[in-house]
């Protein structure tokens, strides 16, 4: 059951072969089982998610399910769900229990989804490893000593590990493709503005998007028909008519134009994973794909713009934290600026703060023309590259991540190496455009692991539904995406 | 450019983060190899070139001027802090959030 | 040496919407603290804005009153700073793209003293879109400050003028005339204790002649045009004596205390503000057509100017009646109103500006809610023009509809103050008062012109008021020569 599609899923639910309190138990049972080593899960409410099991049941019963009712999922715990601790990875938010719900936890709510409970991730999902989280590090389920990949750390664990039949995530500047790359599933960024970032909480806006994270494409397509739509209440949300990202999944890939960017095959990235990849593009061919050769001259100029224009809206996007009216205020204080500079200094771990003081550089006087003025500039120039590359192909593959998963604590002092971990993942968020990755097979490491390496697929805007369906293709020919790590517990946990 | 302490200390201070002598150069040494990072985009030629705010070029959409809001102070009240300095009563009274004295 | 002052304005006007400028929340005046503060007022985790349609009309209908250009695109930026009172830590305004560029106001500077009064055009450099921040309330709790955010969040117009002033008269008259403004076109309730419409006054002093703008102070937050005009003098005289006497005049903001009448400067900041505006990313650019111009328009009132220019043309009132009529949309309707109901138009504007306008003065009431509306005062106006009444009498039918005693006629008549207009009836009276007057008649026969006078009077007094006094001068001259 635990390896079931969230197709076959929803059909054994709706045959009433099984029922959604007995399906959820089982991942619970998991959860109870693993979590405690893989830490995937930061807030588990047993009673709340059983009770959401039993109403999908009686929903069932009484003939109004939806595709998903009944099904549970895992919720990044970037997204408010009211009555849930809400904490963004952050002692700043320890405490806090969302009042309210995200539009994404309404579109699972109305879809009858079950919430099984709120990911880890990095803080304020500032990081590629989950390292940064304040309640610790997430192990990857394919080797315990290595991270997860991050932001989404939590989310991708829980779905290589079969902790939930699938989980959602975010993406500003690789956070759902290097994960899902590094644990060996499917991931989605979505079009900018597809799913709406009301109740997700803001890291930089004018990047960050929503979306899902499972075991295959065709998961991904139903979790989208769930995830996408209008919401007003966020200014960037499109008014698009409702699409069903399914209606392509299968059809032939015949004079698909695959474009390979050149510079996504140079120095920095690793010789085993770039195998994987050139595989991957050979089985396309197979499968009547053409291979155009395109380049994307700005990519390498992507980590710079993003390491400003992120942080500058981090920067202000996190300057509510301040103490006053939710969220870690210090213990003791002598007077208001002391309360923010003590709440501030103790609620947010290192590499935020080491962000928000980037931001805060950046945007102050004298500075901001140089940095971020010239930053958003050259984000123009990095989308236009993209026009460009469209013009000659329909989708773009390459690698997701540039390795497969580094060792817990490998690049924890050393930001920039961290940073180039999104090296191939940045510039669709900052041209807001659509971004896959695929299982697409294993690589050995130094160390002599065999890891899970993805292929990356980044569509025009508004692509998902074509990005599906030449990812399904590939699953079809393929079984990367049905590996499952065997999950060795410590001794002790046993 | 090259960071200094002072830099360091004064942006900290705009974002009122507490840091400490220590924490100043640690934390210079690790923004300086990201500034370095970032020069980078001096040697691109941006002139003329229309800033990017946004990924897609769209416009700002109107709310309808309705009331929609009901009252939840409670609610959200009882997300409030923890008072501090000897007191672990939340930092709210008579419906207000409660802050050091603020002096203008 | 003669030295100049330099004033230019800021106004927070509270724009007049039933919500909020980012959210749907209400931001009617006097609520329990923080019980009209939803999620987004509060800046909870993951919120977002969303902009108010109308907080867009009203600023639109703004521009289009002042004939400035009104942006097609306009961008909303985050101004950083730390404030308790202001929950994101940013405030949402614009800065480099405002809504509303260049445009100008005309206004009436009044006569002082030996001054006449004159126009004067005043230069609007830019009026942009922003939310207002919370409240600090203090003394409630011991020792600490309490955040009210109902407030937070209010859609705020403020409009900068160039420096353009020249004194605390021009400067109150500028502050005056936008006031009547953004309650002409409905944008603003007007309310100065309610904070609806806040001023900050730029001051510098320089040399007459010189070019050069002297360092200027900031009076923030004034409330009152009396105030205003108090701080602005205050200000003025003590950069003037502060410059004489070799001192130097630093960028300040200042604090008018009404108690003192005197300014102060504000607890120095630390450290020059360093704002870090950046584009919102969580707003898309405003953008207006023609069409959403045109659109607005047809809503708008006929402006102020226009009313006047038609009340001189139509009318055939003064420069100076015209414009007294159009200081606000109530008064001049009324003035229309009584008009139209078939009273002398320069009878109306006098007895509107005058008896009226004193009583409603008095009761500390608008024209709206006068009790005697429109169609009284012409028809009592009506009364005094076909010589039922006289002016004398017209004043007591006035105080009787001021206290509600009835209509026009039913008042004339219950208190007998119908004048007497038969020539025969008069005619005997004053051939009466000859007759018992002679000393009178002879002074006059004299050459002495007040007895003229005094006679008039005994033959009034003699009717008991009653007589059309046109008619008594007229018989009575007869009757002398």
């Amino acid at each position: 059951m635990i390896n079931s599609s969230l197709k076959q899923l929803g059909d054994l639910l709706q045959t009433k072969k099984i029922s959604s309190v007995e399906l959820t138990q089982t991942f619970l049972n998991r959860i109870q089982q693993y979590n405690p080593s893989i830490n995937a899960y930061i807030a588990l409410d047993e009673a709340r998610t059983i009770a959401q099991a039993k109403a999908a049941d009686e929903r069932i019963a009484s003939g109004n399910a939806m595709p998903l009712t009944g099904v549970p999922f895992a919720q990044k715990d970037i997204f408010c769900a009211k009555g849930w601790q809400t904490t963004c990875g952050s002692k700043m938010l320890a405490n806090f229990i969302a009042p309210y719900d995200a539009h994404v936890i309404t579109q699972f709510d109305t879809a009858g989804a079950v919430n099984l409970g709120k990911t880890n991730m990095d803080e304020f999902a500032m990081g590629s490893s989950n390292e940064t989280s304040y309640f610790g590090g997430v192990k990857n389920p394919w080797s315990f000593d290595r991270v997860p990949g991050g932001s989404s750390g939590g989310s991708a664990a829980a779905v290589a590990a079969r902790l939930c039949a699938a989980a959602t995530g975010t993406d500003t500047g690789g956070s759902i493709r290097q994960p899902a790359s590094l644990c060996g599933f499917t991931g989605l960024k979505p079009t900018y503005g597809v799913v709406s970032r009301f109740g997700m909480i803001a890291f930089a806006s004018s990047l960050d998007q929503a979306g899902p994270m499972a075991k295959s494409a065709e998961d991904c397509a139903l979790m989208m028909n769930v995830m996408a739509g209008f919401d007003e209440r966020d200014s960037t949300s499109l008014n698009r008519e409702k699409e069903d990202y399914t209606r392509d999944l299968n059809k032939p890939l015949q004079g698909l134009k695959v474009g390979l960017p050149k510079e996504y095959f140079s120095e920095g990235l690793d010789t085993n994973v770039g195998k994987v990849i050139e595989a991957a593009i050979a089985e396309y061919k197979k499968l009547g794909a053409e291979i155009v050769d395109i380049s994307l001259p700005n990519t390498g100029l992507s980590i710079p713009v993003y390491y400003v224009l992120a942080p500058a809206e981090a920067s202000s996007n996190l300057s509510r934290y301040d103490g006053v009216r939710y969220g870690h205020r210090a213990a003791e204080y002598t007077d208001l600026m002391d309360m923010y500079n003590k709440s501030r200094a103790e609620g947010f771990g290192a590499e935020v703060k080491r962000r928000i003081l980037i931001g805060t550089y950046v945007l102050s006087a004298g500075y901001y023309d140089a940095y971020y003025l010239k930053a958003q500039q050259i984000r123009r120039l990095i989308a236009q590259d993209f026009v460009e590359a469209f013009k000659q192909c329909d989708v773009i593959m390459g690698p997701a991540a540039p390795s497969t998963a580094f060792k817990a604590g490998e690049k924890v002092d050393d930001p920039v190496a961290m940073y180039l971990q999104d090296i191939y993942t940045i510039s669709t968020n900052l041209a807001g455009l659509p971004g896959m990755s695929v299982p697409a097979g294993f690589a050995q490491s130094d160390d002599g692991v065999s890891l899970p390496v993805g292929l990356q697929i980044i569509g025009n805007y508004f692509d998902e539904a074509r990005m599906l369906n030449v990812a399904h293709k590939y699953q079809q020919v393929t079984d990367w995406h049905e590996r499952m790590p065997e999950l060795v517990l410590p001794k002790e946990a046993k | 450019m090259a960071l200094s302490i002072e830099d360091i200390k004064k942006v900290a201070h705009l974002a009122r983060i507490e840091v400490t002598d220590s924490d100043a150069a640690a934390t210079l040494s690790k923004l300086t190899g990201i500034l370095g990072l970032i020069e980078q985009m001096q040697a691109v030629d941006t002139s003329g070139i229309e800033p990017m705010s946004h990924s897609q070029d769209l416009n700002q959409r109107l709310r309808e001027d309705v009331v929609t809001k009901i009252n939840l102070r409670d609610e959200f009240q009882k997300n409030a802090p923890i008072l501090g300095n000897g007191s672990t009563l939340p930092a709210v009274g008579d419906g207000l959030y409660l802050v050091p004295k603020v002096i203008e | 040496m003669e030295w100049e002052v330099v004033i230019g304005l800021e106004t927070h006007t509270q724009l007049k919407t039933n919500t909020k400028i980012f959210s749907g929340a209400s931001i009617k005046y006097g609520a329990e603290p923080n019980t009209q503060a939803c999620e987004v007022s509060i800046a909870l985790p993951g919120v977002l804005p969303v902009l108010n349609k109308e907080a867009v009309h009203c600023a639109i209908k703004f521009g289009l009153a002042i004939n400035a250009h009104i942006a097609p695109r306009s961008v909303f930026a985050r101004k950083n700073y730390f404030y308790p009172d202001l929950p994101k830590g940013y405030q949402i305004s614009q800065f480099e793209l405002p809504v509303v560029g260049k445009g100008a106001v005309t206004i009436q500077v009044p006569a002082v003293g030996k001054n006449a009064a004159y126009e004067k055009v005043v230069n609007i450099t830019r009026a942009h879109l922003e939310e207002d921040a919370g409240k600090s309330v203090h003394g409630a709790v011991d020792d600490m400050s309490g955040i009210d955010l109902n407030r937070a969040g209010t859609p705020l117009l403020e409009i900068v003028t160039e420096p353009d002033m020249r004194s605390a008269a021009e400067a109150v008259a500028y502050a005056k005339k936008l006031h009547e403004l953004v309650q002409w076109i409905g944008i603003c309730d007007g309310n100065m204790q309610e904070g609806s419409f806040r001023c900050d006054v730029n001051v510098s002093v320089r040399q007459k002649g010189t070019e050069k703008l002297g360092t200027r102070r900031e009076i923030k937050n004034l409330n009152s045009f009396k105030f205003m005009q108090q701080a602005i003098e205050y200000e003025t005289r003590w950069q003037i004596e502060t410059l004489e006497d070799g001192g130097t005049i630093q960028q300040a903001t200042v604090l008018f205390n009404p108690d003192t009448g005197e300014t102060r400067s504000m607890r120095s900041k630390e450290e020059a503000n360093d704002y870090r505006y950046f584009p919102d990313p969580d707003l898309l650019p405003l953008v207006i057509s023609e069409a959403d111009k045109a659109a607005v328009k047809a809503t708008m009132p006929e402006l102020p100017e226009a009313m006047k220019a038609r009340f001189e043309a139509h009318y055939a009132l003064s420069a100076y009646d015209a414009s007294a009529l159009t200081t606000s949309r109530e008064l001049a309707g009324y003035f229309v109103a009584t008009a139209d109901a078939g009273a002398d138009a320069k009878q109306s504007a006098n007895w509107i500006m005058g008896a009226l306008a004193a009583k409603l003065n008095a009761a500390d009431i608008g024209i709206s809610e006068s009790p005697i509306n429109a169609q009284q005062l012409a028809q009592l106006l009506k009364r005094i023009s076909d010589n039922t009444i006289s002016n004398n009498a017209a004043k007591q039918v006035f105080e009787a509809l001021w206290n509600a005693e009835g209509d026009v006629d039913g008042i004339i008549a219950t208190k007998g103050l119908k004048q007497e207009s038969d020539s025969g009836a008069i005619e005997a009276i004053i051939d009466e008062v000859l007759a018992a007057n002679p000393a009178m008649v002879e002074e006059f026969k004299a050459g002495k012109e007040k007895a003229f006078n005094a006679l008039v009077g005994q033959a009034m007094k003699a009717s008991k008021g009653k007589a059309n006094p046109a008619q008594v001068n007229e018989l009575l001259k007869k009757k002398l020569s």
